[in-house]
């Protein structure tokens, strides 16, 4: 059961050929069976989660379902659940219990989904291989030597290893992206506004988004119709109705334009991981795609703004953590300054502290305008690139990372270059279009995920085009090696 | 653009982090490095382009004046590490308005 | 040695709204310690602002106020800095985009002339919460019910050049902020801070001198001490060969000086930059238009109206428009009554407002209320009583002992204006002052209010004072 998508156990339940407490019992078990050496889980809420389903039973049985009633769910341990730990993948959060609930977690809720856990993750979502958390690296389960990406590492290994058919993650370099890529599955980032941020802990405000990871297309279409919506308490929440995401998954897509950006193409891709893309591509025309060379010419500069923006924002975004009000706090402070700096200092990783610093000094006075400012016209001149790409295309298509999953430990003293693994993904957020993520083969008997990215508001279709390609192909269905 | 320990010493108190001797030679080093990088940018022509701050074209929702909020005290400081007659504790504040 | 003072001021407004400005908690004063500070004040991890429109209405309002520029396109920025009253470590303000342009109102001085005092901004922001000083074992409380109530700071050109200056412009805001409803100024309650920007220059200098910022003033008369204070402190010092460090400083009403502020050594680097969770702000004419038709007559033009239309001197003017309340009264009082507008003026900043204060009660809780005081001027002005017995009438009518006629009935106050019985009664009073009379008509014209006095004194103060005098001359003419 436990290794069915997240549509065929919606079925199951609604045929009653299971109940929701029996299937949550069944990850349950496995979490405990596995996630020892995964560490993807952060939490285990088999409490709640057995409350969650004896819940969902009770309305499967009065008929009142929907597609994700009685499915158990991992969440992302940076979205805010009441009265349960929310860490953040950090010690300055390890004695948080949230007071409220995140808009998304609502959504889910009010669907009569089963929490069964907060997934582990990079701490403050910072990070590209879910090194950096306070409790511990998560493993990935195609190898256990290497890391499952990041920031939502603990969602992705979860999903990978059949921990939870379907679990979600936030965005803001292509922290669902990458690790979709390095774990085999797939996930989605919305359209920068799509889904909620409010109760989702921030990292950098303008960049951040939440969306789902699964197995399938089908699946995240279903998750994502719950996840996203308007939110009156979100400022940067869009106004816009949310389309049936399950609708149109079968469309043809004979004639689709597929863009390939000329940049992506180039030195420090993986060679290996290159030919499994062509092979994706070649998939793409079989199915009556046709393919355009396009150019980002602005691609390189994405990586050196977005460590820019980022750290500024999340610099700002992360003073709130002082040791007052919630969170980790220092013992016997001397005074005010002793407070804050060693609350901080006691609660911050070396990868948060480093962009917490580089922040601080692009916003600082007399470099605001050298680097802040200037990587928000770069943002624009990324923007303009994609907008002119998609007068020629529909999707854009390429590698999600340049690699498969490297070693635990290889990037960890050469932070630049861990900043390099997000190369493909990076320039989406900055635009604040959809990207997505889907298993496309393997290199090195390690999974290679295609990006595909859409023009705003283009979920609909980016999930058509990847069911597409799924119902052709089955990297979506391999298993990795002892799961 | 090199950092300077002196800098990075500036820039985590702003920030309000501690330093170590160690830590600052770690930081200068690897902050300089990133600036650096990030110094790419400059080669960029930017000229006539206007920063955006947002994604998107929208402007500011702004919501009707009514009180939504209840008291939650009780609920918010259950999870304060020092509160007293419903007040947050920290050590002596010197000087106020 | 002349010396030139240079002043600005800076002005935080709490506006009416009755949320905050990024969160539904209530703005109320005066309520438990936090429990008026919800998740978004607390600066909870995840939570997000979303901005109050009444604070946006309240803002233009006062732009339409100074005639400033609204801006169609303003934007929020975090001021970033650690403090335990500032939860979230930053506040949201706004920098380079205000909502409010320049804009300028006219104050009038005491020596009755009008200066004009330039605003160069104005804009919107959140306020901070509040410490106590009390001490919790060596540490301090910390009260967040205020953090996130809407403040318009309100900026001045460096316009004012002496602390009586400074006042009239401060009064003159303070006034405009009420007219407007937008703020209830309340300087002992904090909803209407100031800081004073002083510096001072060699006459004639068009240099301006090293400033320091003033903190701490929470009432007017404060403002003008601390204001002298300093400009002596500095001048003082750079008359002895010393610099004016640019610094902040408080000032100590007990001590009466200023002093600086230890917990700030170095200038802070407030980072600012756009708020990302925040769009920018777009005023439209349309909104523009609605709160300009929603604005009440303003301070300097309901002072020129009564000018005109009721022929008030421009003290008198002055006076009257202070308040909003009082001007009402007044036009009331003029409307029922139809009296001679010095009149009601004259009462109304005389007698009533005399009462009031004594009472310690505002306008609006007058005993005295606007029909009656209309019926007693027009009793005066009917002759029916003479203005000094209407004083009498007054009192009575302030302690509620009834209507302005019932009062004269019961005490018989009514003037005397039978012009036989008055002259009976100057010719009793000749004839019981024969010695008087004699040296009144040998040439001592000052024995007249002699003769008034006892006319005033036989008849209980109840005659017509001008039959009184005409009479009485005649009659004593021989």
């Amino acid at each position: 059961m436990t290794h069915k998508t997240i549509a065929e156990l919606a079925q199951d339940l609604r045929a009653k050929k299971i109940s929701s407490v029996e299937l949550t019992q069944q990850f349950l078990a496995r979490i405990k069976q596995h996630d020892k050496e995964l560490n993807s889980f952060i939490t285990v809420t088999e409490d709640h989660a057995l409350a969650d389903a004896k819940a969902a039973d009770v309305r499967i049985a009065k008929g009142d379902v929907s597609a994700l009633t009685g499915i158990p769910l991992a969440q992302k341990d940076i979205f805010c659940t009441q009265g349960i730990k929310t860490s953040c993948g950090s010690k300055m959060l390890d004695t948080f219990i949230s007071p409220y609930d995140a808009t998304v977690i609502k959504h889910f809720k009010a669907a009569g989904s089963v929490l069964l856990g907060k997934t582990n993750m990079d701490e403050f979502a910072m990070g590209s291989s879910n090194e950096t958390s306070f409790y511990g690296p998560v493993k990935n389960p195609w190898d256990l030597q290497t890391v499952p990406g990041g920031s939502s590492g603990g969602s992705a290994a979860a999903v990978a290893a059949y921990l939870a058919p379907g679990a979600t993650g936030t965005d803001t370099g292509g922290s669902i992206r990458q690790p979709a890529s390095l774990c085999g599955i797939s996930g989605i980032k919305p359209t920068y506004g799509r889904v909620s941020r409010y109760g989702m802990i921030a990292y950098a405000s303008s960049l951040d988004q939440g969306g789902p990871m699964a197995k399938t297309a089908e699946d995240l279409a279903i998750m994502l119709n719950v996840m996203a919506g308007f939110d009156p308490n979100d400022s940067t929440s869009i106004d816009q109705p949310v389309p049936d995401y399950t609708a149109n998954l079968n469309a043809p897509i004979k004639g689709l334009r597929i863009g390939l950006p000329k940049e992506y193409f180039k030195a420090g891709l993986d060679k290996e991981v290159g030919h499994a893309i062509e092979a994706a591509i070649k998939e793409y025309e079989k199915l009556g795609a046709t393919v355009h060379e396009i150019s980002l010419p602005n691609s390189e500069l994405s990586i050196p703004a977005y460590y820019v923006i980022a750290p500024a924002e999340c610099s700002s975004n992360l003073a709130r953590y002082d040791g007052v009000r919630f969170g980790h706090r220092c013992k016997d402070a001397a005074d005010l300054e002793d407070l804050y700096k060693r609350s901080r200092s006691e609660g911050f990783g070396s990868e948060v502290t480093r962009r917490i610093m580089i922040g601080t000094y692009a916003l600082s006075a007399g470099y605001y305008d050298a680097y802040y400012l200037k990587a928000q016209k770069v943002r624009g001149l990324i923007r303009q690139d994609f907008a002119h790409a998609f007068e020629k295309v529909d999707v854009i298509m390429g590698p999600t990372s340049p690699s498969t999953a490297f070693k635990i430990g290889e990037r960890m003293d050469d932070p630049i270059s861990m900043y390099l693994s997000d190369i493909y993904t990076i320039a989406v957020n900055l635009a604040g279009l959809p990207g997505m993520s889907i298993p496309a083969g393997f290199a090195q008997n390690l999974p290679v995920g295609l990006q595909l990215v859409g023009n705003v508001f283009d979920e609909a279709r980016l999930l058509n085009v990847a069911h597409s390609y799924q119902k052709a192909t089955d990297w979506h269905t391999r298993t990795p090696k002892g799961f | 653009m090199s950092l300077t320990a002196a800098d990075v010493k500036k820039i985590a108190h702003l920030a309000r982090l501690n330093m170590s001797e160690k830590d600052v030679e770690m930081y200068t080093g690897q902050l300089s490095k990133i600036l650096q990088f990030v110094e790419q940018m400059n080669a960029a022509d930017t000229s006539g382009m206007k920063p955006i701050a947002h994604s998107l074209d929208v402007s500011q929702r702004m919501r009707q004046d009514e009180v939504t909020e209840t008291n939650q005290r009780d609920a918010f400081q259950k999870i304060a590490p020092q509160v007293e007659a419903g007040l947050y504790l920290v050590p002596q504040v010197i000087e106020g308005e | 040695m002349e010396w030139e003072t240079v002043i600005g001021l800076e002005i935080h407004a709490q506006l009416l709204t009755k949320s905050k400005i990024f969160s539904g908690a209530s703005t109320a004063f005066g309520a438990e310690p936090n429990t008026q500070a919800c998740a978004i004040d607390l600066g909870f991890p995840g939570v997000l602002p979303v901005l109050n429109r009444d604070a946006v209405r309240m803002a233009i309002k006062f732009g339409l106020g100074v005639g400033a520029e609204i801006a169609n396109e303003s934007v929020f920025a975090r001021k970033n800095y650690f403090y335990p009253d500032l939860p979230k470590g930053y506040q949201i303000s706004q920098y380079e985009l205000p909502i409010v342009g320049k804009g300028l109102i006219d104050v009038q001085l005491e020596d009755g002339t009008t200066k004009r005092i330039h605003i160069t901004r104005a804009h919107l922001e959140e306020d901070a919460g509040k410490s106590l000083h009390e001490d919790f074992h060596g540490l301090s409380g910390i009260d967040l019910n205020r953090a996130g109530t809407p403040l318009l700071e309100i900026v001045s050109e460096p316009d004012m050049r002496s602390a009586k200056e400074a006042i009239a412009y401060l009064k003159a805001i303070h006034s405009l902020v009420r007219y407007l409803e937008i703020c209830d100024g309340n300087m002992q309650e904090g909803s209407f801070r100031c800081d004073a920007n002083v510096s001072v220059r060699r006459m004639g200098d068009s240099k301006l001198g090293t400033r320091c910022e003033l903190k701490n003033i929470n009432s007017f008369r404060f403002v003008e001490r601390a204001i002298n204070f300093e400009v002596e402190r500095q001048i003082a010092l750079i008359e002895s060969g010393g610099k004016v460090a640019q610094e902040t400083r408080l000032y100590d009403p007990n001590k009466n000086e200023t002093r600086p502020m230890r917990s700030k050594e170095e200038a802070n680097d407030y980072r600012y930059f756009p708020d990302p969770d925040l769009l920018p702000v777009i005023v439209t004419q349309a909104m523009i238009a609605e709160v300009q038709n929603d604005l009440p007559e303003l301070p300097h033009q309901k002072r020129q109206r009564f000018i005109t239309q009721y022929a008030l001197t421009p003290y008198d003017a002055d006076l009257l428009v202070t308040s909003r309340a009082l001007a009402m009264y007044f036009e009331t009082v003029i409307q029922e009554s139809k009296v001679q507008p010095k009149l009601a003026a004259n009462w109304i900043m005389g007698e009533l407002s005399a009462a009031l204060n004594k009472a310690n009660l505002d306008i609006i809780d007058s005993p005295v209320s606007t029909e009656q005081l209309a019926q007693l001027l027009q009793r005066i002005e009917d002759d029916t009583i003479s203005g000094k017995i209407a004083k009498t009438v007054f009192e009575a009518l302030w302690n509620g002992e009834g209507s302005v006629d019932e009062i004269i009935e019961k005490q018989g106050l009514k003037q005397v204006t039978d012009t036989s019985a008055i002259a009976n009664l100057i010719d009793q009073i000749i004839q019981e002052n024969p010695g008087q009379v004699a040296d009144y008509r040998a040439g001592k014209d000052k024995l007249f209010g002699f003769f008034v006095g006892q006319a005033m004194k036989a008849s209980g103060g109840k005659i017509n004072p001008q039959q009184l005098n005409q009479l009485l001359k005649e009659k004593l003419a021989g």
